[in-house]
């Protein structure tokens, strides 16, 4: 890299932890809230989540039906495109894997789709074999509205995007499609250590 | 301009600092001349990467206030006193620096003066400056919609572009500007003196029946807030476009 800042030192850089930031993020100790649109307001008894598209048959679960699924707590670092990681972040929620037995499908993608109409796409490989989940609780408290609660996706290896707020289904399909924001400019995937942010890198 | 604002690979530009404008004590706008700029929309934003000597490098998002018809790129950046990068920026970058950026970025929040329909923008803080693109785009194009502003501002030492928008509301270019300033006020105010509320709200948005277009930019508390209570007032959530920022952006 040529080019220097003229008069640009930086803060004290955590040296510990360096290796679990991805190129061009930052650590942040708060929780920023990023959405397109304003929080949207659903009584849980009016809450589902579907698996939907290129299924055998389409599976739904009420909210209580979800919460009656085997889950899991997971600590986990999670990095937003808007330049900012969270180390150690704490989740629960129901794994993708154990979703996606219900359904016979040879798909290969997916789009998840939420309230207020936001959509992401994800290849299937990346919600499955644990790296997924259907996340309910954030520190041990049920999720906040404005970070996606009821229940939100998290994919913590993909930028948070992916991690679609306010889920309440995925759309199983043969070809990738792009969602909200990878149709306004943002990468298809969003590798965060292969600093995939926009369209074209 | 058109479509290769939003289209193609994003490649890092070095854009020259032509003037810095300190537009109240904690604010400043870079005003960047970058060869080869693609054009952008009101409401873009672009990443800046800095370098320091021994290589490290840090990034930032930051709004344009500069409308399409203009060809330089102007960042108003707000100092968060315990960031990395906004200090430097506001402070330290003068006249003759460069930048590396990186952009425009984002085709969601953007306003196009094509759209005719009425326009509700409401800011918080320096949530004001995507907003400031969108109003100097619609002044630049003689825009025939109607806009109103409501823009919150501790005291009015703080409240950015103040000259600007008295100087294009007070010019029959349609735009409505409404002020709250929250924690001081000056000897015969005139706007209001609180936080946003649903009252505030009621009475600057346009009603139901006009469809307007909603951009609301400011810290995460104002924008659910100005966002639920016009959900309240019967607006659809598909008309109101949001962008926030934490106390993070550093």
């Amino acid at each position: 890299m040529a080019f220097i800042s003229r008069g640009f030192k930086g803060k004290r850089r955590d040296v510990t932890s360096s290796s679990r930031v991805p190129p061009g993020q930052h650590v942040v100790h708060d929780f920023p809230v990023l959405s397109a649109g304003p929080t949207p307001r659903l009584p849980l008894t009016d809450w589902t989540f579907s698996i939907v598209g290129e299924v055998d048959e389409p599976k739904s679960w009420t909210w209580d039906e979800l919460r009656k699924l085997p889950s899991e707590t997971i600590t986990v670092d999670i990095h937003c495109v808007t330049k900012w990681s969270k180390l150690d972040t704490s989740w629960t929620g129901v794994s993708l894997d154990t979703l996606l037995e219900h359904v016979e499908t040879a798909a290969e993608f997916a789009v998840a789709f939420s309230d207020g109409g936001y959509t992401t796409n994800l290849p299937i490989e990346d919600l499955t074999d644990g790296k997924a989940w259907i996340a309910f609780e954030y520190g041990g408290q049920p999720l906040d509205p404005e970070h996606g609660g009821p229940a939100r996706l998290l994919v913590p290896h993909l930028y948070l995007w992916k991690s679609a707020k306010w889920v309440r289904g995925i759309t199983l399909q043969n070809e990738d499609e792009p969602g909200f924001w990878e149709s306004n400019g943002y990468n298809l995937r969003g590798d965060p250590w292969r600093e995939q942010r926009y369209w074209g890198d | 301009m058109a479509r290769a604002a939003v289209l193609g690979r994003l490649t890092w530009q070095l854009g020259e600092v032509a003037e810095v404008i300190q537009e109240t004590p904690r604010v400043a706008s870079l005003v960047l001349q970058v060869p080869g700029w693609p054009g952008h929309f009101a409401g873009q934003h672009v990443d800046v990467r800095l370098t320091a000597e021994d290589g490290y490098q840090t990034q930032r998002s930051y709004s344009i206030a500069s409308p399409p018809e203009d060809s330089r790129v102007i960042l108003t950046v707000e100092r968060l006193e315990d960031g990395e990068v906004s200090p430097y920026l506001v402070g330290e970058v003068r006249a003759g620096d460069k930048i590396e950026l990186r952009g425009p970025i984002g085709g969601y929040f953007v306003w196009k003066a094509g759209d005719d329909r009425p326009v509700l923008l409401v800011a918080g803080g320096s949530g004001i400056v995507p907003l400031m693109a969108m109003i100097r785009h619609h002044s630049a194009a003689s825009s025939a919609a109607k806009v109103r502003l409501l823009y919150s501002s501790r005291s009015i030492d703080d409240v950015i572009y103040r000259d600007e928008l008295a100087t294009l509301s007070a010019g029959g270019v349609g735009l409505q500007v409404f002020h709250t300033l929250t924690r001081s006020q000056p000897s015969g105010w005139e706007g209001y003196s609180r936080r946003l509320d649903g009252e505030m709200v009621a009475e600057v948005a346009w009603p139901r029946k006009d469809s307007p277009a909603v951009f609301i930019c400011g810290p995460t508390a104002f924008v659910e807030a100005a966002g639920g209570q016009l959900l309240e007032s019967g607006y659809d959530a598909t008309w109101i476009k949001t962008e926030r920022f934490g106390a993070t952006g550093g």
